[in-house]
């Protein structure tokens, strides 16, 4: 099973990183949604989460279930609020102008797997 | 050990602060981190409910030894349906709870799925009881 750090799965999209939260974190999977409830159906350790939705809300999935990197697409801009909470938690974030489709490609392409199959 | 903490309807700035406080106590302690996750899942959905369907609430829990139980009450418009509510999908849920990524119908499924006790009770104009028990 492929495993990389958050330097080395920014190089295959590559999007701003805001924030580096677990420095240390190996992901292996990703998952793409608008839609958290749908995120807190899975387990999602080790798990990058490819989102365009950019709300307080979306931290807040990610602090429930463990989830230590965000993706932002489509040139969504994180908020202050939204900052802050990250920081707290020790969550990754990364901003980028592409869309949804294109970085869960090239994050599957690069060798992450889905939650589930 | 018994926490409360209040949630106001409609505040989605505010809605997952008490869950978060409750993760929070609860990483003190020695729960593996699968149940740690099952029990923060489920009462942010629950709180989110609060949130996104009544008007204010409380979330009470109650550490115990090998188990956690859960109360989420509120004042609200309250469920006419429970089994219907139950369904995966089914949502009354606004364009502004959508807009926040909730609101498809899929939180209580996943609460229940969470918990290993789970009982629903509402009188419509009143209000909604949540109870849950996860053991540790
Ligand atoms: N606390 C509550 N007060 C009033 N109605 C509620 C409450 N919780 C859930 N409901 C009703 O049950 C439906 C299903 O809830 P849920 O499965 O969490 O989905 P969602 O919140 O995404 O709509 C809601 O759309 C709403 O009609
Ligand atoms: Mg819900």
């Amino acid at each position: 099973m492929k495993q990389m750090n958050v330097q080395q799965l920014n190089q295959l999209i590559p999007g701003t990183i805001l924030l580096e939260g677990h420095a240390s974190t190996l992901y292996t999977k990703a998952f793409a949604s608008d839609l958290m409830s749908d995120v807190l159906r899975f387990q999602m350790e080790q798990t990058v989460l490819v989102t365009g939705l950019c709300t307080i809300q979306v931290l807040r999935t990610a602090e429930m279930s463990n989830i230590t990197c965000i993706i932002f697409a489509r040139g969504k801009r994180v908020s202050p609020d939204m900052l802050a909470l990250a920081e707290e938690h020790h969550i990754t974030l990364i901003e980028s102008a592409l869309t949804l489709f294109e970085i869960s490609g090239r994050l599957y392409q690069g060798g992450l797997e889905p939650v589930y199959r | 050990m018994k926490f409360c903490y209040e949630i106001t309807g409609g505040d989605f700035s505010a809605g997952g602060s008490a869950s978060s406080q409750v993760k929070k106590t609860l990483k003190q302690f020695n729960i593996a981190p699968q149940v740690l996750r099952r029990i923060a899942v489920a009462l942010y959905e629950a709180e989110m409910n609060v949130v996104a369907h009544a008007w204010r609430g409380s979330m009470c829990v109650n550490i115990n030894v090998d188990h956690l139980s859960v109360v989420v009450e509120d004042e609200g418009p309250g469920i006419e349906d429970i089994d219907r509510a139950m369904e995966e999908g089914f949502s009354t849920a606004t364009e502004e709870v959508r807009q926040m990524g909730f609101g498809a119908g899929m939180g209580l499924p996943n609460i229940r799925k969470n918990s290993d006790e789970m009982e629903l009770t509402s009188t419509p104009g009143i209000g909604t009881r949540l109870t849950l028990t996860i053991r540790f």
